[in-house]
């Protein structure tokens, strides 16, 4: 083939994604459809042909990096289960949507994961809560839920024990709100049905080979193997989900042979709540301090990439104002100091993980304790902030974080805002951050425990969809504040943090780079703030609706958390003229998909290095078993 | 040179086992001293090394908007006319509001005629299910639900001491101008006036009638909106003459118009379901 042949084929990588639509709607005419509903985007797939056409928009039209894969119980509004899927160029851009759809009763669609192994873990959630089975898929198995679990609890035809009504607010509550506790009123028998030929004698067996033979590893625990002559076992090693090491109740499965690790399998779900059906019968303000709970370290994020995808859909509408000027500025610098918390966070747990225990940490701390007692006297609370709202915020700025003493023994501070802020902004944080780097980078130990530890190649992070961090200390140029800018992001002068090398060192510096440049934002806030003081925070000057109606649609909105990239697929169905509660709230939470890799990052390295290694994705485990 | 790096790391950590010490010379060994001032002194952003609060034998005072489980506001025992009297009107907002549904009220009916009155009968929290994000005290049209800032609720049974009835979430008006002054008179200034919505404007049409009807005394009704002395607002606090007042009476209409309509649009949205 010659030059001139190629040469289309490769400017199909750059053009728009209108025109990649288009392309794909005209090339395959038979297969791929237009979403014409009514705020809707994107393509739907016929099914069969999923396979074919997800290649195309990886190879020919340059989506390689699938940010989230969902499903959708459309029950009474078509009667389809729906995947969604959310494909991004690495190099910046708007997102392709894509979507297949499937019976309910038959649920069906091919695996995605030869195209992207990022939707490994998706996938197995959207079998685990919605029973979509994946042909294809290497290990379908439960991910947050038991094997064994009766029903798919996203269905909306599924309900939970303790089930009161469908939305929020229930009707027991007011006007004549009697109260009562659930756990007496609804036994919760009730609301469970076990399967007809349960045995409950398989629920007694406690013997090994039952244990590991249920995580399908391959192995089996009862033969003994002999390996390159010697005596000795490939062995199966349990870590968790009770182990000091795990950042929360999760559990690694490994092999290992000798000290060194043949595969391993994360197993999650000890914190698994259903965050998603919960947020499903709240409305759309209840879900905001829901939002705070996912990853506890940086709530200001998660609240506002949740209210970006609202706002979304709220403009849809025509009573819609967006956030004013200050209101952004704000919003930013809140998120920037959750930044720096998180970072610190995790760059200090990661060193308890290898070893230099809680001397960083404690240091770090410090400075976090600063930056929480200033949420606290602007949000009111300290980790669960609560604080952005839909066009607005909770609160502006309180000309002085002053406490008052109510209790016995109370300690006062008073403190002038904005000076307490360019002190943080422009003497404390920076200087800590210098401590950090004296203590840390030129570290002999630390760099013989990280330096080529834990290896993930930059083809493997965006195939494996992993983000923040783990994506950019893996040689990739991807940080959404720049890729696909929100908010007031893209006036302020920054730069995105990239290390090639791809181990827990490269990750590291990442982070002490991101620190670096969040005070860099935090310092060009401060003028922005001190220009709008006085500006209201809501763009018609008052506080929001407390029950606003939202018109029909879908909406993806991602920001850049510490952890990597957040995203809240929400879609707002049923009822006439906008919705009350989401139909469909999904998280995209980074610290679930970030550990998709785990298993290759971790095959080849030691015992040791694994718990340095799971650290140095940095996972919180709120936002991974939600 | 192999090390080096290590040594300048313990340096660091030398320097700030030094820094402690220096500080504490510097603040004139005050850390040990437990007063308030030189608390603001060491928890502020020019010091260095930690102060340990040695709680629960001090504790950090909580900002004002710190929240913590909600309590009911009540009229003070001293208030000339509605002393003791709920500033809920149990209109349900905060019930509606609530994310986690934590929140019971039984509104309130006359006896006699069996119609709804602006007053609950009986308000629960279960404080087991609260998850303290505050939506009922900013969405409360009348400002009568607060957050609170006692976060020392332990006990020993859950099942007799977790469900706050009326009578434990009632605390005075007064209590709530205590713990947070800066808010309560931002409150003041967006309502118009220190008293609750309902009695300014029972007392705004009893001036206005005995105006209209007869020269009888105008100086009551301002006397009935007079707030109980407030250092902080002596100027705003008793809107003497017509016209003072940061609102007029029409924002007050149309204010009251806008939750009638919201609350009605509320009851058919519920009934939809």
């Amino acid at each position: 083939m010659d030059q001139a042949a190629l040469a289309p084929e490769r400017q199909l990588d750059a053009i728009s994604v209108e025109d990649a639509i288009t392309h794909l709607n005209s090339e395959y005419a038979d297969e791929v459809q237009l979403d014409e509903r009514e705020g809707y985007g994107g393509i739907i797939v016929d099914s069969k042909r999923l396979v074919d056409i997800a290649r195309v928009i990886r190879d020919d039209l340059g989506f390689d990096y699938l940010s989230s894969a969902t499903a959708v119980d459309y029950l009474g509004e078509g009667d389809h289960l729906e995947m969604v899927y959310h494909a991004y160029r690495t190099t910046g851009g708007g997102a392709l949507v894509f979507k297949a759809r499937t019976d309910r009763d038959n649920a069906v669609i091919p695996s995605l994961v030869s195209i992207w192994r990022g939707s490994d873990f998706q996938e197995r959630e959207a079998w685990d809560l919605m029973g979509i089975r994946f042909p294809g898929h290497p290990n379908l198995k439960r991910i947050l839920m038991w094997e064994g679990f009766q029903g798919h609890p996203l269905r909306k035809d599924w309900r939970e024990a303790y089930y009161e009504e469908e939305q929020k607010p229930f009707d027991s509550r007011w006007p004549g709100g009697h109260v009562h506790r659930a756990e007496e009123k609804n036994v919760f028998g009730k609301n469970v049905t076990y399967p007809p030929d349960i045995d409950l004698g398989r629920l007694m067996d406690t013997s090994e080979a039952a244990v590991y033979q249920s995580l399908g590893l391959g192995v089996d625990v009862e033969r003994i193997m002999d390996k390159d002559g010697f005596e000795t076992d490939e062995l199966v090693v349990n870590m968790g989900p009770h182990h000091p090491s795990t950042h929360g109740v999760f559990r690694m499965v490994l092999t290992v042979d000798g000290e060194t690790v043949t595969s391993l399998e994360p197993v999650m779900g000890y914190l698994h709540r259903n965050h998603e059906k919960i947020g499903e019968r709240n409305t759309y303000l209840h879900n905001i301090p829901f939002t705070d709970r996912l990853d506890y370290i940086s709530s200001m994020g998660n609240n506002h990439g949740y209210v970006l995808a609202v706002e979304q859909l709220m403009s849809l509408g025509r009573k819609y104002n967006p956030p004013t000027y200050r209101c952004e500025a704000l919003r930013v610098m809140m998120v920037e100091l959750s930044r720096i918390v998180n970072h610190l966070w995790a760059i200090g747990f990661w060193l308890n993980d290898i070893g230099a225990f809680f001397t960083p940490v404690l240091y770090f701390v410090q400075e976090r304790e600063r930056i929480l007692d200033f949420f606290e006297a602007v949000a009111g609370s300290r980790m669960m902030c609560n604080y952005m709202r839909f066009g607005g915020l909770f609160g502006d700025l309180p000309e002085r974080l002053k406490s008052v003493s109510n209790l016995a023994n109370d300690r006062v501070r008073d403190y002038n805002t904005m000076q307490f802020l360019t002190e943080m902004i422009n003497e404390r944080i920076p200087r800590t951050i210098d401590d950090l780097e004296r203590l840390l980078t030129q570290n002999e130990i630390l760099i013989e425990r990280s330096v080529g530890v834990g290896v993930l190649t930059r083809e493997d992070a965006i195939n494996y969809s992993a983000a923040g961090p783990l994506l950019r200390g893996s040689g990739v140029d991807y940080d959404i504040r720049r890729a696909d800018p929100y908010s007031i992001y893209p006036e302020l002068d920054f730069d995105v943090a990239v290390e090639n090398e791809g181990d827990m060192y490269a990750r590291y510096r990442v982070r002490v780079s991101e620190l670096r440049e969040s005070v860099r934002i935090l310092k060009q806030i401060l003028p922005r703030l001190e220009a709008t003081a006085g500006e209201s925070i809501w763009a018609d000057g008052k506080p929001g609706a407390y029950a606003p109606r939202v018109p029909h649609g879908e909406a993806y909105g991602r920001v850049e958390n510490g952890k990597g990239e957040l995203g809240y697929y929400v879609v707002s169905a049923g009822g006439r003229g906008g919705s009350s509660n989401p139909w469909r709230y999904h998280v995209r939470a980074p610290s679930f998909i970030n550990l998709t890799p785990m298993g290759i990052m971790s095959r080849g390295y030691k015992v040791a290095d694994i718990v340095g290694i799971l650290g140095s994705i940095d996972i919180v485990l709120g936002e991974t078993d939600r | 040179m192999y090390g080096t790096g290590l040594a300048k790391g313990l340096l660091l950590t030398l320097r700030h086992f030094v820094d402690s010490y220096v500080d504490d010379i510097r603040y004139g060994f005050r850390k040990y001293h437990h007063s308030t001032d030189n608390f603001g002194i060491r928890q502020g952003t020019k010091t260095k090394g930690v102060i340990t609060v040695q709680y629960p034998d001090e504790k950090v005072a909580v900002p004002e908007r710190f929240r913590f489980v909600p309590f009911l506001i009540v009229e003070d025992e001293d208030h000339p006319t509605r002393a003791g009297k709920d500033w809920c009107t149990s209109c349900g907002i905060c019930a509606k509001v609530c994310p986690p549904q934590c929140i019971w009220i039984v509104r309130g009916n006359d006896p006699n005629t069996g119609r709804p009155v602006p007053e609950p009968e009986a308000f629960f929290i279960d404080i087991d299910i609260c998850m303290n994000c505050g939506y009922c005290a900013e969405y409360c049209p009348f400002d009568a639900i607060k957050m609170d800032h006692d976060y020392e609720l332990a006990s020993y049974d859950r099942t007799t001491h977790h469900i706050h009835d009326k009578e434990r979430l009632s605390k005075p008006n007064s209590y709530w101008r205590g713990i947070a002054p800066t808010r309560a008179y931002e409150e003041m200034l967006a309502r118009g006036t220190w008293e609750h919505k309902d009695a300014a404007k029972e007392a705004r049409r009893g001036a206005a009638s005995a105006r209209s009807s007869s020269s009888a005394p105008a100086a009551e009704a301002p006397a009935a909106v007079a707030a109980p002395a407030e250092a902080e607002a002596p100027a705003a606090s008793a809107p003497a003459a017509e016209g003072a007042t940061p609102w007029s009476e029409d924002d007050a209409k149309r204010e009251e118009r806008r939750r009638k309509a919201l609350e009605r649009k509320a009851k058919r949205a519920a009934k939809r379901g």
